[in-house]
């Protein structure tokens, strides 16, 4: 491999990587505070390219406008999804909880499966999305550099809200300690689904990069990629915000590059992230950046 | 001694339900019974993992998919064979192998049996929503291996032309076997030691139950049925690939042992047979159908959206399921039939 | 030799040191306690002992064979059996269920055996029968027997954790506040029951107790511990006449 290839694989694997960071990060904050995985994370990613192709598409709004209410609305979604799925089972077994989840996956990629029929819909993606930039004699898609560099702008943002606002202090505090938290008279439930509406919006926002990175939409989607962003955030650590971020770019490289070294192996990069699961289960469960996980007290 | 004879009387009564429905069911009805012994299987075996020991696996579809793989490889004669692999030829030996249907039926299960203990390690270093992820991916590897390991699997082509050996006889033979095996290991002490794992590890442990053996043990005994009910799914339908067993098999289970009651093996095996009869009645809202005049589309997918609507539902409102915890027994039978004959006495 | 010999036991939780230099020695059938304050350590030698944590330093043999590092089930085979702070019943199991379970370990039939009901695990269960019975007749809980444990008054379930942890047939019992929560009165049956059971089975006990009435009246030897020191040994009377136990932790 010429360094040419190298270099546009590598930004690859980055434009990859970011949009497995920017899913994962809801994964790990949810975990972080209710110790749940949430399964319909992924879907959510379908909820904001098919409100994306909608309003592109059908509508023909303005992209401005249609990404924006994407992104919206798969956060509302994403509340909703904590409202009418999570909250009542909160003091209710585990197992319950999870298959709960299940259930509301399920539910998502089939009442979209019903409203826009199981066909794949192209994503037209606006002209400024789109494109080849000239790096000294390398090309590469316009794309490739906008989703590491909108991903920067988003993480930064919830970066800021997580750490300097209150908010964002009262929900660390409750990821590290909710009961206490809760007898401190912070109203546990906004926190909660505060949670949810930012990592969903995130996820809105990278359901609309990937929708036009792989040009076309359809209900199921958003499995694969929430499970891998899952793993990434078991990778870096999960509960841990910068740890899902290095995790999705590691996962995103890894897979990238392993391709373009090995081509013969294409057909197994699927598996390539569950058995890095494994194995980091196996040699390190708390990931990267993480602490131990919640070990149960005696 | 009163009561092995109802089993046997409820045994007796079923082959004979099974020779009636050979003699005068359609091919339509005989298809669904089949149907609902497998989901019965798959859902006995699913229950003692999931429902008894209370871990959330969700990867029962790679295990059938091992069981159907194996078993078809082993049925399909030798020219059959290089016939269907016209790309890439079969590895030897399995290419000049033919086995009879029971033998292969049986080595599916053993193969998934195996898979189940080489995954066990890994699986039980865990617990809860990881244990969930992880074997959630085992459905994932296993559809990518069956897609690519051409020389063994056919790859996306799949497997066509099995000969139809599934029928009644061996459908529910199996389900019987299963659930009779469930149910007897489950009243044991070694059921009862699996429950309290579920119910606290800790504790367990604690009273000297060897958790990981145990887990381990109900694991690969599910992975054994669910392989042996994954070849007999490839004899009902004759034709597999790699997509056909999806998540949504483990999802269909899933739904089934919590409908049932999650833990309670006579529940899942009412629930599985209502879900195979649902399913058929619920597919009249997927096909285009004329009311009144009115010309209504079919709509695909609708069938599972009330599906997972009734799952989550069932777990929301109703998270003991059809018969909770407890199970059907001929005692609760008397007693329910006694607290009848009161009822109109008193009236 | 002791039946149980506890040597410069340690355990750290990261930076923080929870148990230092923890000694005893517990001769057969004894009945020891364990007191202290709140957050002393005295749970930490439980879960040392027990193999549910694995200690920074020393080690603890039981009857000359070193158990550290064992997993808590091998360690409840060999005898050491326990309850915890915080009841840890099965709760949706019947009451006998939860004492069946309790003698699930002694039990040699495998599971095919068990499957099967073969006259050897037909044997077994009939004799786990017959003495979770008798077991659930000494705590005074037969007439429960088929309800779901959780649904039991408190008292109740801290009996029955013990019942369910004698049905394992220990040889050395490890009780985390057996009283706590009991009325004067059960906590007085409570003691008969523990003296009843200690002679009868020549179990060995270490309790754990708040309760001083209790830990006087039952014990023949008391370890103090403060912030995972030791401060005192000996018989219930020396111990309680120690000036330092009496600033620390009797004299608040």
């Amino acid at each position: 491999m010429d360094l040419t290839t190298l270099f546009q694989q590598l930004i690859n694997g980055l434009s990859l990587g970011s949009l497995y960071a920017l899913i994962a990060i809801g994964y790990t904050m949810v975990y972080g505070i209710l110790r749940l995985i949430n399964f319909a994370h992924g879907d959510l990613l379908m909820v904001g390219a098919y409100v994306g192709v909608m309003g592109v598409g059908m509508f023909a709004w303005p992209w401005p406008a249609a990404f924006g209410l994407a992104v919206v609305l798969t956060g509302l979604m994403g509340v909703l999804l904590e409202r009418g799925a999570y909250r009542p089972l909160r003091q209710a077994p585990r197992i319950s909880l999870l298959i709960s989840a299940i259930a509301a996956s399920f539910l998502l990629e089939n009442l979209a499966l019903v409203i826009f029929g199981g066909r794949p819909k192209p994503f037209p993606a606006p002209p400024v999305f789109t494109g080849v930039f000239s790096l000294g004699g390398v090309f590469i898609p316009r794309l490739s550099l906008l989703i590491p560099a909108l991903t920067a702008l988003f993480l930064s943002l919830l970066f800021l809200m997580v750490y300097r606002t209150r908010a964002g202090r009262a929900m660390r505090a409750i990821a590290y300690d909710l009961e206490t938290v809760s007898l401190m008279g912070v109203n546990i439930n906004r926190i909660i689904a505060l949670t949810f509406l930012l990592g969903s919006l995130l996820a809105g926002a990278g359901g609309l990069l990937w929708a036009m990175k792989y040009p076309q939409v359809n209900p199921f989607m958003g499995i694969l990629p929430g499970l891998k962003a899952f793993i990434a955030a078991v990778l870096g650590g999960i509960g841990n915000l910068a740890g899902a971020v290095l995790g999705g770019l590691l996962l995103g490289l890894l897979e990238i590059m392993i391709v373009s070294l090995f081509p013969d192996w294409a057909g197994y990069r699927d598996a390539l992230a569950f058995g890095l699961l494994i194995i980091i289960l196996l040699a390190r469960p708390t990931g990267l950046l993480g602490e131990a996980l919640g070990e149960e007290k005696l | 001694m009163k009561k092995a004879w109802l089993n046997l009387a409820a045994l007796a009564a079923l082959a004979l339900i099974l020779g009636a429905a050979g003699q005068w069911a359609n091919e339509y009805q005989v298809r669904l019974l089949n149907n609902m012994a497998i989901y019965i299987t798959l859902a006995v075996g699913y229950n003692l993992i999931n429902g008894v020991c209370g871990q959330l696996h969700l990867g029962p579809n790679a295990f059938i998919t091992l069981g159907a793989y194996t078993a078809a490889l082993l049925t399909l004669t030798p020219p059959e064979k290089a016939q269907l692999f016209f790309l890439t030829p079969l590895q030897w030996p399995l290419s000049e192998i033919s086995l009879p249907f029971p033998l292969a039926l049986l080595a599916g299960g053993v193969v998934a049996a195996c898979f189940g203990v080489i995954t066990g390690f890994p699986v039980f270093r865990v617990r809860g929503d990881y244990l969930a992820i992880i074997t959630l991916g085992f459905g994932e590897v296993v559809r990518v291996l069956a897609n690519n390991l051409q020389g063994l699997t056919n790859g996306p082509m799949g497997l066509k032309g099995l000969y139809p050996y599934t029928n009644l006889w061996w459908s529910w033979g199996v389900a019987a076997a299963a659930v009779v095996l469930v149910i007897s290991l489950v009243n044991s002490s070694y059921g009862r030691a699996m429950r309290a794992i579920r119910e606290d590890e800790t504790a367990a442990r604690a009273m000297g139950i060897d958790s990981f053996r145990l887990l381990m043990l109900a694991y690969v005994l599910s992975a054994f049925i669910f392989g042996v009910g994954g070849g007999l799914l490839a004899h009902l339908i004759t034709t597999i690939s790699p997509s056909l067993f999806t998540f949504f098999l483990t999802f269909n289970l899933l739904i089934i042992i919590v409908v049932g009651g999650l833990g309670s093996t006579t529940g899942a095996v009412m629930a599985a047979a209502v879900f195979t009869m649902a399913g058929e009645w619920l597919r009249v809202v997927e096909e285009p159908a004329v009311i009144g005049g009115i010309n209504i589309p079919g709509v695909p997918g609708l069938r599972m959206v009330i599906f997972s609507l009734a799952l989550l539902l069932a777990i929301l409102f109703f998270r003991r399921g059809l018969l909770g915890r407890r199970e059907f027994s001929w005692d609760a039978c008397g007693r329910f039939l006694a607290r009848l004959r009161n009822l109109k006495l008193e009236t | 030799m002791a039946f149980l010999q506890v040597e410069n036991l340690g355990m750290r939780f990261g930076g923080l040191l929870a148990l230092e230099d923890f000694n005893l020695e517990v001769p057969e059938g004894g009945l020891y306690g364990l007191i202290g304050p709140n957050g002393a350590g005295k749970t930490t030698v439980f879960n040392l002992i027990s193999g549910f944590l694995k200690p920074t330093e020393g080690r603890a043999l039981l009857q000359g064979q070193d158990i550290i590092g064992w997993p808590p089930h091998r360690i409840a085979v060999l005898g050491i059996a326990r309850t915890f702070q915080n009841i840890r019943l099965f709760g949706e199991l019947s009451v006998l269920d939860n004492v069946l379970t309790g003698g699930h370990c002694r039990g040699r039939a495998a599971w095919w055996e068990a499957a099967g009901r073969l006259p050897r695990y037909r044997r077994e269960e009939k004799e786990r029968l017959a003495r979770a019975w008798a077991l659930l007749e000494d705590v005074g809980l037969a007439d429960a027997a088929l309800e779901p444990a959780g649904k039991l008054p408190y008292g109740h379930q801290r009996r029955l954790e013990i019942a369910r942890a004698l049905a394992t047939q220990p040889r050395f019992l490890l009780l985390d506040e057996p009283a706590a929560g009991l009325n004067p009165q059960e906590t007085l049956d409570l003691m008969d029951f523990l003296k009843d059971a200690q002679e009868r089975y020549r179990l060995a006990m270490l309790v754990i107790e708040h309760n001083l009435r209790l830990v006087m009246g039952l014990c023949q030897h008391l370890t103090v511990l403060d912030h995972g020191l030791t401060l005192a040994q000996g018989a219930p009377r020396e111990v309680r006449r120690n000036p330092a136990v009496i600033k620390a932790y009797l004299g608040k």
